[in-house]
């Protein structure tokens, strides 16, 4: 297997390969942050910041540490302990700077831990044989995107919110879903553009 | 062996780099430092940051009014901050007016010190002071209200309070709770009884505060308590006076009724008091002893779900019925109304149809 450009990788993460929109991960937070653009963009922070560092990271820890000694069947418990420990610290740094946010976050912050699409980047990272900096480049790239579609979603939302009249079974996160799927049919558009792995 | 080993190594080492980074973090991060509270212009108090205002305060001997004990749900903690609350909270809007917030009124227990503030409290909060106190009696009054009394071991002069207030009682930690918790009771006894207070507690399902004190609460058993609180308390006039109560709202009457008892108040006074079924009533025998007492006092018991067939001859239904039915349009009411939120609003709602003006009208929410 020939070498993916880091760059290249990059923006196949935030674009063509949208692990929200193409992968369908991470949905909990996204369906239940997406109510409002500000909040939208905090979550999509906190979820760039965890996923950069945690894949990056989670490389080092598989190929320098795990495999040399033979332990990979421990990569789901250690990936998992590492990310926590970031949330941990967003979690930290959020209610220290941005008292507001943290309110608006709520439960959903520390639920990053558990979130999907972080837990799954580091995967991806593993199973597509990722070296550390196409690692690195990966997890923001995917992290990106991730806030990339909550951000477009939150902006429809609000959209919404102010003009269109819903039948009331089709509010919150019916409609959300119902947009998910069209803006993923338009992602899938270009999938296959660019070669992951 | 050594796999066996290796592996549990290598992966508590990885957990305690982790944690190392995390304390280190918290070390940085969470530390607030210690931070200086300027309270109106004058008084300095210097505490380690990081807790809500309300309990930092607390800490140094100064006790903000609070039912919920620090949940940001009874919305009585609000103080003024001027400088240095940040932005206010989304849990603190849904219980600031649109002129609290151009005066920076904000929730004490939500705001956390973070830095120096500067705050403004009301003087007479200087006034509350804690108590320590011991569990005298304990009497069940109905099947979910205990009446419990507590004797006043310091300090020596006891408490003064204005009939109609509440102190709050902290219970220590114990099964149900993670740390100690703390609630508001109204007090039942009169103002000249200064050694003792009486509480009725209702049984609230899984209430922290209030199952301990039906199910664990000893006789001699010491507690601690701060007060007195809030601005419903009985104030002079020459008015008729109405009191509409249900269930442990009676408390805050009963200090009213005993209070006009000692100073002989003599004006035509009638009470409402609603519950649901007949062993639901307490008091019974004195608020009828009061009516030998004070001569222009009537008391007028309802059951809002006495069964159809129960011997019972008094009045039936809600307090809001007796509203309707015995209150004469446009009349000239002092009114003090204590029980439940519904309660309160709905009476406040039928008292409004018969032309009473709002500024004749005290109440006390029970929540």
């Amino acid at each position: 297997m020939d070498h993916i450009n880091p760059m290249t990788l990059f923006f196949a993460a935030i674009f063509t390969n949208n692990i929200l929109l193409t992968n369908f991960l991470g949905l909990c937070p996204f369906l239940s942050m997406s109510r409002q653009k500000k909040s939208a963009l905090g979550m999509g922070a906190a979820v760039v910041f965890v996923m950069a560092s945690t894949t990056a990271l989670n490389n080092l820890v598989h190929y320098k540490i795990l495999v040399p000694l033979g332990l990979e069947h421990f990569r789901f418990i250690v990936f998992i302990v590492v990310i926590a420990a970031f949330v941990q610290l967003v979690e930290m740094a959020v209610e220290r700077f941005f008292p507001a946010l943290y309110y608006v976050l709520g439960i959903f912050l520390p639920l990053i831990t558990v979130n999907c699409a972080i837990f799954g980047a580091s995967l991806f990272m593993v199973i597509r044989k990722y070296d550390f900096v196409q690692s690195l480049a990966y997890g923001a790239g995917s992290g990106i995107g991730w806030m990339l579609a909550i951000v477009a979603i939150s902006a429809i939302r609000e959209k919404l919110e102010k003009t269109a009249k819903l039948p009331r079974g089709l509010e919150g996160p019916a409609i959300t879903l119902i947009i998910t799927g069209l803006l993923a049919l338009a992602f899938l558009a270009f999938s296959g553009m660019i070669r992951v792995q | 062996m050594f796999q066996l080993v290796t592996s549990i190594l290598v992966i508590s080492g990885i957990g305690a780099l982790l944690a190392m980074l995390l304390e280190l973090a918290d070390r940085f991060i969470a530390d607030y430092g210690e931070c200086q509270i300027l309270i109106n212009k004058e008084k300095e108090l210097i505490v380690k940051g990081g807790s809500p205002l309300l309990f930092a305060l607390q800490d140094e001997g100064i006790f903000i009014p609070s039912a919920c004990g620090g949940k940001g749900t009874c919305a009585y903690c609000k103080v003024k901050v001027l400088e240095g609350g940040g932005p206010v909270l989304p849990t603190e809007t849904p219980y600031l007016s649109t002129k609290e917030l151009e005066e920076n009124v904000r929730l004490s227990c939500q705001v956390k010190v973070r830095n120096d503030l500067r705050i403004e409290i009301p003087e007479e909060l200087f006034l509350i002071k804690e108590f320590k106190v011991q569990v005298d009696r304990l009497e069940d009054l109905t099947p979910f209200i205990k009446g419990i009394t507590l004797s006043i071991l310091e300090p020596e002069e006891g408490i003064a309070f204005k009939p109609g207030q509440y102190i709050q009682l902290e219970i220590p930690k114990y099964k149900l709770s993670s740390a100690p918790e703390f609630r508001a009771f109204s007090m039942a006894s009169a103002p000249e009884v200064n050694k003792k207070v009486e509480l009725y507690v209702g049984l609230v399902d899984k209430g922290i505060v209030s199952t301990y004190i039906h199910d664990y609460l000893k006789q001699g058993e010491e507690l601690v308590m701060r007060g007195p609180f809030g601005d419903f308390y009985y104030r002079e006039s020459n008015r008729e006076i109405l009191m509409i109560a249900t269930g442990t709202g009676l408390a805050p009457i009963m200090s009213i009724l005993r209070y006009m008892r000692k100073e002989k108040i003599g004006q035509k006074t009638t009470l409402f008091f609603g519950t649901r079924t007949e062993e639901d009533l307490f008091c019974v025998k004195e608020l009828k002893k009061l009516k030998r007492e004070l001569p222009h006092f009537t008391y007028i018991p309802t059951l809002s779900r006495a069964p159809e067939d129960s011997a019972w001859e008094g009045e039936r239904g809600r307090v809001t019925k007796l509203i309707e039915d015995k209150i004469p349009e446009g009349a000239d009411l002092e009114v003090y109304i204590c029980g439940s939120p519904e309660m309160v609003d709905t009476s406040w709602d039928a008292l409004k149809k018969k032309g009473i003006p709002d500024e004749n009208v005290y109440f006390d929410k029970f929540s």
